[in-house]
């Protein structure tokens, strides 16, 4: 890396790294959702439509990262969370990212999915205005270049709901009691189309943009952390297991496991204001990691 | 698990029921939001009149789907500058976007199996019965194991639709999928709707 001027550190070009973390992203399921969909396999009956299908699911995830093809046709958005030192151009990680995106969709590892809301055209190339491919940067303490890459595809995000409490019909009031109503309805409402079993980020409070927003960023959390907040820890937990006992099953097909667990966070809200945001994840909850320190890139 | 194969007959959609795994060969055509709109406005309703090759790719989607299936899907394809175009991801999308038009699809082209993934409404379950026709669900994301059985991409029509949106006409071999609407009525998406409705009351009675 070399000094430019204004001090600003000239920073290697990522973008093969970055095709590369798309890549693993689309086609490799990670460890922590492969163990759970096999958990959920063996609590199936072994006749059953809901064993088969994860069992087809298993296998294809075993194939698609064997033949580095998407685990779903479905790649989605590509939602990049980006955490950079001081002295990184976030214009240029943009261009790279964007590069990047354009390389993948060449190479097949992203299906083209950037449509004009008003032409209907698609753009053949995955770019779309400025807030397609989705980017979030904040600047970080200490030295390594962090990219966080989630493909959220549409048949989930179609699922999402957000509830305003209180409300009537759930009989739901402004405390954790009230949230559960709410998270459980839309997991309901979901059915199996979300391509249950699912996995939540739900966020209490916030306003109606932050709560999608912060929601989505908890699918980020692997399966089996802890949530640092005691309450929020037991809600999980409960969430899961009652999603469960809803018996919804894998695609709808009725069977033991619906959820695949659930991620909570709460932020500040208005008074005026009590949003409960449910952004729900299909079982291909497909999230990776690229870390870039000394010049070294890594992507897990 | 059975084996069927387009074209296929009245007899054999009828005996097909509501569980019942199937290994399905043959032609398939995919159409998702924007065909399917376009084939009822152009072709059904007539809210608007086919341009330039549409009636022509009209006949040709009615010999294609009659006892045919049609495919809910958006594939990723390669070979697209070559056009020696292979499916290399090909799961289902949600069909239930498409209700408010599969009804008169079935019925107008005579389609004898939709297939798609989270299942379909009322009217389409009406028409599966009067068809007959059934729904066969697909497992959601098994995308590269199904563009396994697409053996041969035949042709292509509205590529300008984009690639996930245009009608592919393809040849399958055992594509996989789960009978979960059939001709006498029967839906397990309403059974484990209801099913888990009740589970839910009772959660929040709690």
């Amino acid at each position: 890396m070399e000094e430019g001027r204004e001090g600003k550190r000239l920073m290697r070009d990522l973008t093969e790294d970055l095709v590369e973390l798309i890549r693993r992203t689309s086609c490799e399921l990670p460890q922590d959702v492969r163990q759970r969909l096999a958990e959920a396999r063996i609590r199936e009956r072994p006749d059953s439509a809901a064993r088969s299908a994860l069992e087809t699911i298993l296998r294809n995830a075993d194939q698609a990262q064997q033949e580095s093809s998407p685990i779903c046709q479905d790649t989605g958005t590509p939602l990049f969370y980006v955490r950079y030192p001081a002295g990184w151009s976030t214009f240029n990680l943009r261009d790279q990212i964007r590069r990047a995106v354009v390389l993948a969709t060449e190479r097949a590892f992203l299906r083209p999915n950037a449509v004009d809301s008003l032409t209907g055209k698609n753009s053949g190339n995955n770019l779309g205005d400025p807030r397609f491919p989705t980017l979030h940067f904040e600047e970080s303490e200490g030295d390594a270049l962090v990219v966080d890459l989630m493909l959220k595809g549409g048949g989930c995000e179609n699922v999402g709901a957000q509830y305003s409490l209180p409300d009537d019909d759930l009989n739901a009031d402004r405390d954790l009691a009230g949230v559960r109503k709410a998270v459980l309805h839309a997991v309901w409402k979901a059915q199996g189309r979300g391509c249950a079993p699912g996995i939540l980020g739900v966020s209490v409070g916030g306003d109606r943009g932050s709560g999608y927003l912060a929601s989505k960023e908890q699918l980020l959390r692997p399966l089996g952390d802890q949530n640092p907040d005691p309450s929020l820890r037991q809600l999980e937990d409960q969430l899961t297991r009652e999603g469960n006992q809803l018996g919804i099953g894998p695609m709808g097909f009725g069977g033991k496991t619906t959820l695949l667990g659930v991620k909570i966070t709460s932020q500040h809200r208005l008074p005026a204001s009590f949003f409960v945001t449910v952004s729900y994840m299909c079982w291909a909850d497909r999230r990776r990691r690229l870390t870039v320190r000394e010049n070294r890139a890594e992507i897990e | 698990m059975r084996r069927i194969e387009t074209p296929l007959s009245e007899e054999v959609v009828r005996s097909l029921k509501v569980g019942d795994s199937v290994l399905l060969s043959g032609t398939l055509v995919t159409a998702r939001d924007t065909a399917h709109k376009w084939m009822v406005d152009t072709f059904i309703r007539k809210t608007r009149a086919p341009e330039g090759e549409e009636e022509m790719i009209h006949e040709r989607l009615q010999f294609l789907l009659r006892e045919g299936a049609i495919y809910h899907c958006g594939p990723v394809v390669t070979g697209l500058k070559t056009k020696e175009y292979v499916f290399k991801a090909a799961g289902p999308t949600t069909s239930i976007r498409e209700e408010p038009f599969q009804a008169e699809i079935i019925e107008h082209f005579r389609v004898r199996a939709v297939i798609g993934k989270g299942g379909m409404g009322p009217r389409t379950l009406a028409a599966c019965s009067r068809g007959p026709a059934v729904y066969l669900h697909a497992i959601g994301g098994a995308a590269t194991l199904i563009a396994k059985t697409i053996r041969q991409v035949r042709e292509v029509y509205k590529l300008e639709f984009g690639v996930p949106e245009a009608l592919w006409v393809v040849e399958a071999e055992d594509f996989p999928a789960i009978v979960t609407m059939d001709s006498s009525g029967q839906s397990l998406h309403s059974q484990v709707e209801s099913q888990s409705r009740r589970v839910l009351e009772e959660l929040l009675a709690s």
